[in-house]
């Protein structure tokens, strides 16, 4: 399936200085160098955030240990979170979408070039002021420098009283700046799948990785705004003698958990629904069979995004909410989980009767299956309010949302790095290398996160620098501090091998997979103008059509 | 057995969320059992053999009978699962209230717990006396949570969930524990740079020795006269701005009510145990046993701060 | 598929979807709602919360000419689309200049009542909850009036200039839209602070 059109890559092109290379990365306004540059820059803020959970973990290998102060402690757990939520998975999840989407709808840019360079300057310059604070903030008692109030920054914590300096003014504007560069890129993708679908392709007929984001990108915009709109109260309060959640003038600490978390849950959908979109479209090539039930997964997929809308306070269960709020919450948090067991389900089903091929993509995505099962377990436990309150604010949660966020986005994007990589580069990346990997953060990831919901269990609460012995925490403690281990070499062995396949792995050519939607119809990496003509469709799968003109899809859908 | 399990409740709120966790913990471990097994299944059974063909399997695009029955089945879950939930969110947060329930006010501060019980006139910090509670004529204790400064969140599992305490929003908790005890817990919610050690000690006493207890606090300081140096310079120095010791002219409210610091098996909110030695240390440099705590070094010399500790020593 | 177009079948039926700018602006929109709706929700929660005076009902009074004017301006700018949709050239300026000229006595009306309120009244945004709530939003919402008659006047300045003719029509027409909204977030403002607020 490769094309006779004129080849023209970088490769062919005569090397140029280096100088006038980064001028035209900086300047950029195409889709697909925004993309690369967003996933490079959470790559390596995946490696900081990472260094920041090992420095935590060997804090807490045993009681009582004094490898870093509480001080410095305090702002590991606040940056970790901060920079893996807002610096790591937001722009690999951005990065996927800003590459592929307009690729897979047959258009050649997205809505709004210009509108999407500013957007990642916007959010890169988020990253860099909130890590600036490790020279220039300083927060509790003016005894630190990077934020230390916890990645969610609960008030009156925030208060000039109890943080004086300008630690959580890093926050704040960090997440501010990056919020409205999160915003211009969600409005982008939303506009360019309205209106920029190839001709043939109703919104019935696009990919289901396109269906994905558009929904992220309605989550954005909906839920980032209300966190930007927090912000801004929490500004007013610190620096214009604001009284939003100054609990001495009226004030209420209440609020600001509520604001934060109608922005705090719909982010987390925001994040693995794009997960969704990688594994809809990896399982069904490696199964040799469509997506079971495409309407329904779409349909699912929409009712997912409303209903995520509607159950922030389960974050909540604790602050002494009524009977009837409570109960309010736990049925929204169970309803969710049905469309998305729906999803679980149909991607089995995809699986069902077909010839699976476990290479590198399909074996992260198979692992998502099952660990992104145990984790809606989980989170079913927690949205049970009277269990969430044992379980709430303890090891317990941060094992659940891990699990969430490593066993089931992490690994459903490290599938999708390998399934789209060589598109984006033009080259294979080594199959045995992406086993090591895989099967070394299995084990890691496990290790670490299985063990993690026994303190949780056994009274271990969150955000603590040190603990008592004798409260049977102490071995499970050790474990999960081993299996980072495992995690950060088999990171090392992912990145290594990305570095070394784009230089000396072999030619690709446009479609190493025998896939069957609009990006393997053109060259890797595709030229600037992505397509020499512009496609025309009669179906989900076009490719599938022009491979199998005997049988095509548009029979029978 | 750990002492903070969820899983060995003694108090009725705990043994609620116990029985709840069984039926929930079931239920997923059914969902979980199901589906996984139908995982491997596919994995194993519809990998691609070695000497495939290279042919595509059948196209299957859906079936609309098989989707509805997986989605009923899970809405019929998710009802049962609510009902069974909204029943214990009732129970536990609507309890009846017997007239000898003993009212205690719990005040959260960076980074220690003050508890205060109005019927009796006691002050007091750091470790809670309750009452044992017959499950057959219940005395239970309900908490008023309060918070003097940000939020926290009072946690000791094996008695009941936890709840917080949030600055200018009340709430309510109760517990009615059946066997006396040390029940161990801690703050469960990011309050400060010593969050980590703001522990939760609560004695369940004999309806006697909780009675005991009572009159003891009641009682103010006991008068000593070989501390009065240690005395002096604890009223001189700025130690009463931020501590009470009660018939003396100390009435400082920053701080843990001192009157009889000695009837407590810890200080500093359980971070380390009360000896001689440890106080001398926490007057001198309270950074030593909990940096970033709120106590400051009062640069005492050697002299003086052994002779403060000799008087709180005497504050039985 | 790219150099084989041949193989599928054209369609023959126009293949349309709508246009980017205003789906764009309709985008925009929505993110600005859910800012101004926490904004709102924020005001509505603290309504009589405060614990010091002054209070709504002694130093508001319901700007009613300058709601007049800003709801007027709907109607000017929708005019002025609409004459330039029709090629009406100086019919299209004045209708955007009366645009321009309500926004802007908004603006200075809402300048004179913070006047009075911070100069005779007492009341800052640190003096209470209500001085919070009613700057933050009040002050939102005139912030987005600027911006809009930033972009207005940059309008007004390229047509005076020759460079706005008959086919930019819907690009000011997806401007006007946020001008719309503006004035639909006054509405409910209007409402929340005059009305049930007090």
């Amino acid at each position: 399936m490769t094309t006779a059109s004129i080849p023209w890559t970088e490769r062919d092109a005569a090397p140029r200085p280096l100088v006038e290379r980064l001028h035209e990365w900086v300047t950029t306004v195409d889709h697909k160098r925004l993309g690369v540059m967003y996933i490079g820059y959470a790559l390596v803020f995946l490696v900081i955030g990472g260094i920041e959970a090992m420095i935590m973990r060997i804090q807490l290998i045993a009681p009582h240990n004094d490898f870093v102060s509480p001080q410095v402690f305090n702002r590991m757990f606040t940056m970790h979170g901060t920079t893996m939520i807002f610096f790591v998975a937001m722009p690999l999840v951005f990065g996927f979408a800003n590459y592929l989407v307009p690729l897979m709808i047959g258009a050649r840019d997205m809505a709004f070039p210009r509108l999407n360079a500013l957007s990642f300057w916007l959010s890169a310059f988020g990253g860099l002021l909130l890590y600036f604070s490790f020279l220039g903030g300083s927060g509790l008692y003016g005894a630190g420098s990077a934020p230390d109030v916890g990645w969610f920054a609960y008030a009156p914590l925030t208060a000039k009283t109890f943080s004086p300096g300008h630690s959580t003014d890093y926050w704040t504007l960090s997440l501010l700046v990056s919020g409205f560069g999160s915003i211009g890129t969600a409005i982008n993708i939303l506009t360019t799948i309205v209106c920029m679908r190839c001709p043939g392709m109703t919104l019935g007929r696009m990919p289901l990785f396109a269906w994905l984001s558009l929904t992220m990108a309605g989550l954005v915009i909906l839920a980032v705004s209300p966190l930007s709109a927090a912000q801004i109260m929490l500004l007013v309060d610190r620096y214009l003698g604001g009284h939003f959640f100054d609990t001495q003038a009226g004030g209420s600490a209440v609020v600001w958990m509520h604001f934060f978390w109608v922005f705090g849950h719909p982010e987390v959908y925001v994040l693995v629904i794009p997960a969704f979109a990688a594994v809809s479209e990896i399982i069904p090539v490696f199964s040799r069979k469509p997506i079971f039930g495409y309407p329904v997964m779409v349909a699912a997929t929409v009712c997912i995004g409303f209903i995520s809308m509607s159950v922030w306070a389960h974050h909540m269960f604790t602050v002494g909410m009524s009977p009837a709020a409570n109960g309010f919450f736990v049925l929204s948090t169970m309803a969710i989980a049905v469309p998305t067991g729906i999803k679980i389900f149909n991607w089995l089903a995809t699986m069902w009767g077909g010839k699976v091929q476990f290479r590198t993509p399909m074996l992260f995505c198979t692992a998502f299956l099952f660990q992104f099962l145990v984790a809606g377990l989980t989170g079913i436990m927690l949205g049970s309010a009277p269990f969430d309150w044992q379980l709430g604010n303890s090891y317990f949660v941060v094992a659940h949302f891990h699990y969430v966020i490593v066993g089931a986005i992490l690994f459903a994007l490290f599938g999708g790095f390998y399934y789209w990589f060589p598109k984006f580069s033009g080259r294979m990346y080594s199959e045995p290398l992406g086993k090591l990997h895989f099967w070394l953060f299995v084990i890691g990831f496990h290790l670490t996160f299985d063990c993690m919901h026994v303190p949780g269990l056994l009274g271990m609460p969150r955000r603590i620098y040190t603990y008592e012995p004798g409260r049977g925490w102490d071995t499970w403690n050790l474990l999960v501090t081993i299996g980072v281990v495992f995690q950060g070499v088999a990171t090392l062995v992912f990145v290594g091998n990305l570095v070394w396949s784009y230089f000396k792995g072999e030619d690709a050519g446009s479609d190493p997979w025998d896939a069957w939607t609009l990006e393997w119809s053109t060259e890797s990496p595709p030229p600037v103008y992505n397509f020499a003509v512009l496609p025309v469709v009669q179906s989900r799968r076009p490719l599938w059509d022009l491979k199998h003109p005997e049988d095509p899809d548009w029979k029978y859908e | 057995m750990s002492p903070t399990t969820i899983f060995a409740p003694v108090s009725t709120p705990a043994d609620s969320i116990f029985e709840l966790s069984r039926f929930v913990l079931a239920v997923t471990a059914g969902i979980f059992v199901v589906v996984f097994a139908l995982l491997v299944y596919a994995v194993v059974r519809f990998r691609r053999k070695p000497d495939d063909d290279g042919s595509e399997p059948p196209q299957v695009y859906g079936s609309y009978e098989v989707e509805l029955a997986w989605t009923i089945i899970p809405v019929l879950i998710v009802v049962a699962l609510f009902l069974a939930t909204a029943r214990v969110i009732a129970s536990i947060q609507h309890p009846p209230k017997p007239r000898d329930a003993l009212d205690v006010v719990v005040i959260g501060h960076q980074y220690w717990w003050e508890y205060r019980y109005p019927a009796f006139g006691v002050v007091t910090a750091n470790e809670l006396h309750v009452p044992v509670s017959d499950p057959a004529r219940p005395t239970p204790t309900f908490l008023t949570l309060l918070s003097a400064d940000t939020d926290h969140s009072f946690w000791v599992p094996r008695l009941a969930g936890k709840t917080d305490l949030i600055p200018n929003h009340p709430n309510s908790m109760w517990i009615d524990p059946r066997e006396t005890g040390l029940y161990l817990g801690q703050c469960a919610q990011y309050c400060g740079t010593q969050h980590a050690k703001m522990l939760l000690r609560v004695y369940v006493d004999s309806p006697e020795d909780f009675e005991r207890w009572i009159e003891a606090q009641r009682r103010p300081a006991p008068a000593n006269d070989a501390v009065t140096r240690g005395r002096e310079i604890f009223e001189t120095t700025a130690c009463v701005n931020c501590h009470t010791v009660r018939g003396t002219p100390a009435e400082g409210t920053f701080g843990p009510d001192l009157t009889h610091l000695m009837s407590r098996e810890t200080i500093a909110a359980g971070a380390a145990p009360n000896t001689p030695e440890n106080l001398r240390i926490w007057i001198r440099d309270p950074d030593a046993l909990k940096p970033g705590s709120l106590m400051p070094a009062m640069n005492l010399s050697d002299e003086d701060a052994n002779a403060v500790t000799q008087y709180m020593e005497s504050l039985r | 598929m790219s150099t084989t177009a041949a193989t599928i079948p054209g369609t023959d039926a126009a293949w349309t979807l709508p246009p980017r700018g205003r789906v764009g602006m309709y985008g925009l929109i929505a993110a600005e709602a859910a800012i101004f709706t926490i904004f709102v929700v924020a005001y509505l929660f603290y309504v009589g919360k405060s614990l010091t005076g002054p209070l709504p009902k002694d130093v508001l009074h319901a700007p009613v000419f300058l709601t007049i004017c800003l709801l007027s301006s709907s109607v000017t700018i929708h005019l002025s689309v609409t004459a330039l949709r029709s090629a009406r050239a100086s019919a299209f300026v004045l209708w955007w200049a009366s645009t321009i000229a309500l926004g802007a006595v908004f603006l200075a009306g809402t300048a004179r009542e913070w006047h009075h309120l911070i100069y005779d009244e007492g009341l800052l945004i640190r003096t209470n909850l209500f001085g919070t709530t009613y700057y933050s939003l009040i002050g939102l919402h005139a912030f987005h009036v600027t911006v809009g008659l930033l972009g207005l006047s940059a309008v007004l300045v390229l047509t005076l200039l020759g460079h706005v003719r008959r086919e930019h029509a819907e690009r000011t027409d997806v401007l006007s839209l946020y001008w719309h909204f503006v004035d639909a977030v006054w509405v409910v403002v209007f409402t929340v602070v005059y009305v049930i607020g007090r």
